[in-house]
Formats: C-alpha cells, sequence, structure tokens
C-alpha cells in the first residue's frame, strides 16, 4: 500500500511537469499570432482573437472555408486546417485574456 | 519498503533512463536548469528565445546578437520607395527583457558541437543542452565579378539585409537624375524573399513616378520569369507604371563596375545610375561553423521537421531562411518556425515527444504601390511520410492589388514586431 502511495506521488510529479507542455491548441494558435498580434491583440486592421467566443470563431472559420462569408485572406488561411483543429485554436483563443 | 527503479519507470511510463532524469520539470546534462542558446536575435532568433521562455520558464535562455537594434528588412523597400524612414523599420530588443531570456550583445565566432559550446568574439564561451542557429542569410557577393570593390566604394548595394545599405540605397534614388536609370539584378531562387525585389521595383516606380517620370527600371533578373506573385506585379506594372519598367528574365548579372557604373550579364554590358544587385545567397556562415550547412548544394541546412534538428549535428537546431525547405524564405516563416522548434525543445528537455504534426502558415504581404497591395497565403502541414512539410492546397495569391491589402500589410507589419520583440 505504501509503496503504491509513493509511486503515484511520484507519477503525480512528473505529470505536473506535463503543466509546462505546449498543447496543441495553442501551438496551431500561436501561428496565427504573426497576422492577428502578440498575445491575441492587435495593433492593426487585423482583429484581435483574444477573449473571441469559441463557438463564433469555429463558425468563422467554416463559413471563411466554405465561401460563406467573404474574406481578403482567411478563405486560405481556413482550408489548411479541420474542424477540429478550429475546436483547439477556438478553445485556446476563447481563454486567452 | 524499497521502491526499485522499475517499478519507478512503470509508473511514470517512460522506458528510458535519460528521459527519468530530464523528467523532473526540464533537468539539464548537469542536473541544473536546462540551456538553450539561441545565436541572432531576427524574426527567427528573437521569436525563438521569447516562446522557450514562455513555454519553458524552467529554461535558461541566452539570446546572442551584434547589433544594437533590431532593422526590419520586411517593409523596408517602403524606405527605399521614399514612403517611410529608417526609424519606422528600426526597433529596440528591450520589450523582450520582460522574458527574463539573457541578452547578449556579440558575434558567435566558433561552435564546439562534441561539447556543446559557442565562444563569441568578445571571449565568452557559453554551454548549451540545445542550439539554436538563426543567423539568416550570407549574400554571396563574391559570385558577383567587382561587386566587393565596388560595394567598398559605395557604387552598388544589395539592401538585402536591412540596415545601412536601405538607407543608402534611398539616397542614391534621390539623388539620380530624372531620366536616369536604376538597375535591379535579381539571384535565381531559392533566395531570401521571393517578392521582395519585384516589390522594390513597384515602389521605386512608384517614386519615379512622382519625382522624376522620366526614368527608367531595368529589371536582370536570372530566374527566366517573376518568381513570385508573377500576376500581382504584371497588373501593377502595366496598370502605373506602364512603359517604365523593363523586364528581362533569364539575364543573371555576371559583374558590375563601380568605376564605370556598368553592370554586366552574359548578353550585355549596361550602363546605370543607381545599382542594386542582389546576389544568390546562403545559409548564414554561423551554420557552416557548426557543420550543418548540409544540403546537396552546400548552401543551405537539412532539419527534421518536427524539431528543426540539424540533421548532421545534434542538438543543434536551425530555424528561418538558412533551412532547406520547399518553404517560401520570409520572416513570417522564420517567426512561425521559431515557434515550433521553440515547443519542440521544450518537450524534449522535458524528457516528452514533440508536436508530431505541426502546421505552419506564411502570409506575405507585398505594396505595389503607395496605397494598394497583394498578398500570397498558404499553410503548410507536417507530412510523416515525406518527412516535411507539404502544401495541402488551398493557398494562393491575389491577382490584383487593393486598397484593404495594403491595409493589412501595415497591420502585419505592426503585429509581428510585435510578435517577435514584445
Amino acid at each position: 500500500m505504501h509503496k503504491k502511495l509513493i509511486l503515484l506521488s511520484a507519477g503525480a510529479i512528473l505529470l505536473s511537469a506535463n503543466a509546462f507542455a505546449v498543447d496543441r491548441g495553442e501551438l496551431l494558435a500561436s501561428t496565427c499570432l504573426t497576422c492577428h498580434g502578440a498575445g491575441g491583440k492587435s495593433k492593426g486592421a487585423a482583429p484581435s482573437l483574444a477573449g473571441l467566443d469559441k463557438a463564433y470563431f469555429v463558425k468563422s472559420m467554416q463559413d471563411f472555408k466554405s465561401g460563406a462569408r467573404p474574406a481578403s485572406v482567411m478563405h486560405r488561411h481556413s482550408k489548411g486546417y479541420t474542424d477540429a483543429e478550429y475546436a483547439l485554436m477556438g478553445e485556446y483563443f476563447s481563454k486567452l485574456k | 519498503m524499497s521502491i526499485n527503479r522499475r517499478d519507478f519507470l512503470k509508473v511514470s511510463g517512460m522506458g528510458a533512463a535519460s528521459a527519468l532524469i530530464a523528467g523532473c520539470a526540464g533537468m539539464g546534462a548537469s542536473g541544473a536548469k536546462p540551456k538553450v542558446v539561441v545565436v541572432g536575435a531576427g524574426f527567427g532568433g528573437a521569436t525563438c528565445a521569447k516562446y522557450l521562455r514562455k513555454w519553458g520558464p524552467n529554461i535558461d535562455v541566452t539570446l546572442i546578437e551584434p547589433n544594437d537594434k533590431f532593422v526590419s528588412c520586411p517593409r523596408s523597400n517602403l524606405v527605399i520607395g521614399g514612403l517611410r524612414d529608417m526609424d519606422y523599420l528600426t526597433h529596440s530588443y528591450d520589450s523582450l527583457a520582460k522574458y527574463g531570456i539573457n541578452m547578449v550583445k556579440d558575434m558567435v565566432v566558433a561552435i564546439d558541437p562534441a561539447k556543446r559550446t559557442v565562444t563569441t568574439k568578445g571571449g565568452k564561451t557559453f554551454g548549451y543542452d540545445r542550439l539554436v542557429l538563426a543567423p539568416g542569410i550570407d549574400v554571396r557577393t563574391d559570385t558577383v565579378k567587382g561587386f566587393q570593390e565596388a560595394e567598398a566604394a559605395g557604387k552598388v548595394v544589395h539592401a538585402w539585409k536591412a540596415g545601412p545599405q536601405t538607407a543608402l540605397l534611398r539616397k542614391q534614388l534621390e539623388a539620380m537624375p530624372d531620366g536616369g536609370v536604376y538597375v535591379i539584378g535579381i539571384p535565381g531562387m531559392p533566395y531570401r524573399c521571393p517578392p521582395g525585389p519585384y516589390e522594390r521595383i513597384s515602389l521605386v516606380a512608384d517614386y519615379f513616378k512622382k519625382a522624376k517620370p522620366r526614368s527608367k527600371i531595368l529589371v536582370l533578373d536570372s530566374n527566366p520569369d517573376i518568381a513570385s506573385k508573377k500576376p500581382l506585379f504584371t497588373w501593377a506594372w502595366n496598370s502605373f507604371y506602364a512603359g517604365m519598367i523593363e523586364y528581362r528574365g533569364g539575364n543573371a548579372v555576371t559583374g558590375v563596375d563601380g568605376g564605370r557604373m556598368m553592370v554586366s550579364t552574359e548578353f550585355d554590358d549596361i550602363k546605370a545610375d543607381v545599382m542594386n544587385v542582389v546576389p544568390r545567397q546562403r545559409a548564414g556562415e554561423l551554420c557552416a561553423l557548426a557543420g550543418v550547412r548540409n544540403d546537396a548544394s552546400g548552401n543551405w541546412c537539412t532539419v527534421d521537421f518536427i524539431t528543426f534538428e540539424s540533421t548532421a549535428v545534434p542538438n543543434v537546431h536551425i530555424i528561418g531562411d538558412s533551412v532547406s525547405a520547399a518553404l517560401p524564405k520570409s520572416g513570417h516563416m522564420a517567426t512561425n518556425q521559431a515557434k515550433i522548434c521553440a515547443a519542440a525543445i521544450v518537450e524534449l528537455l522535458a524528457g516528452r515527444q514533440p508536436e508530431a504534426v505541426p502546421v505552419v502558415a506564411n502570409t506575405c504581404y507585398s505594396d505595389t504601390s503607395s496605397s494598394t497591395g497583394g498578398h500570397v497565403a498558404n499553410v503548410y502541414r507536417y507530412n510523416a511520410e515525406k518527412k516535411a512539410f507539404v502544401d495541402p492546397g488551398g493557398g494562393g495569391a491575389t491577382p490584383q492589388g487593393d486598397t484593404l491589402n495594403h491595409t493589412y500589410a501595415e497591420s502585419w507589419a505592426q503585429n509581428i514586431w510585435a510578435d517577435v520583440l514584445s
């Protein structure tokens, strides 16, 4: 019993090291910041993405991909990602302050 | 009751003993904080150092750069065209201080991949667990006959690295009389910033049209045809600058004569008022020092695209223009490669696997006049079979320019500079 407890704690310590891991959503989203601004806060005409509603983000990307929403450049970028990836990025941006 | 190593490994799920040593929130070989040295603080290097610290706050990051300030080559054509000044391009590194990066103003002169050290001109030695090289390009001024003498005399510039040559080219264009000839030489692909020369031609033409309309631009292109965004630039040149630009594809510049102000190709010797020849390029010399400038041509560095680690030398990563890849050599690409590289190094130092399918996007804006512009945009996805980034399609370039792209180009500049430097 005691041995298992010690091993589990050790495992937890190792797992907590994963707190520094860059999750896929954040890594995918990081490539967007070059146009949309450091920390998702734009200094120019491109919209800020920090704090954006996740569902709105996902729908926007889907509409850019389908052409339902006209775009200057986003119709091109949206075609590079899957719906699942939109959800991961959307999750990340929605939490970005 | 003792716990043996086998039990511990079973719980942690890690097989490799070395991973276990590295596993405690990232430990370096000596048990101290892991160390990463980044050489070059351009779009790639500065971004890599920042994101390494952001995602791996336990990592000791040293960033070595000889220049005081960051001077952006992207957008430098606006200075050459007289639309902006050098201050616009010039940025401080001070905002990176918040990430706790050890910034060293110095130049690396030696790299020992076996000992894992780099040594600077100032005599300092830095040890590393991982090294990131982001030196940009080495401009082969030795490959154009007479270039180096003419350059030393201030008679020819490439202005392919932003800084004094950018300002000098602008001065030369301002001093040129109406009716003069600006000759630009373009190297064969691959080179840094494929649309760059054609944007430069467009903005110089925009300036000439306003200030000295009888002047001419002669384009001597090593490439058989316009190498990037051809429809966009053809539209611009025909719409705005008809009669001003003479384009000669397949006309590589072979030599320059600063005394007589002549540019030579294999076909002609041409008299010029302003000579702007861009020689061909290769990965920065630092890469040769490390033994990683190893592609078939001997010009660029082959890497594992999941981590950007050299395929030739372990623990040395290369990002940006120096990389051998079917990817455009752009500041935007360097910035985004830096993030993938940083994330991969963070995971590796913590004994984890890096992201298996990285995806990187590139958007490249080019201005076609003082109020119009266009872009090319692509997303590249890592393909495990090809072990390379592949463009799955869906990207493309604008066939014509407009004011919206012009506005977005400026937005891109402000945002990428902030992403890289703050």
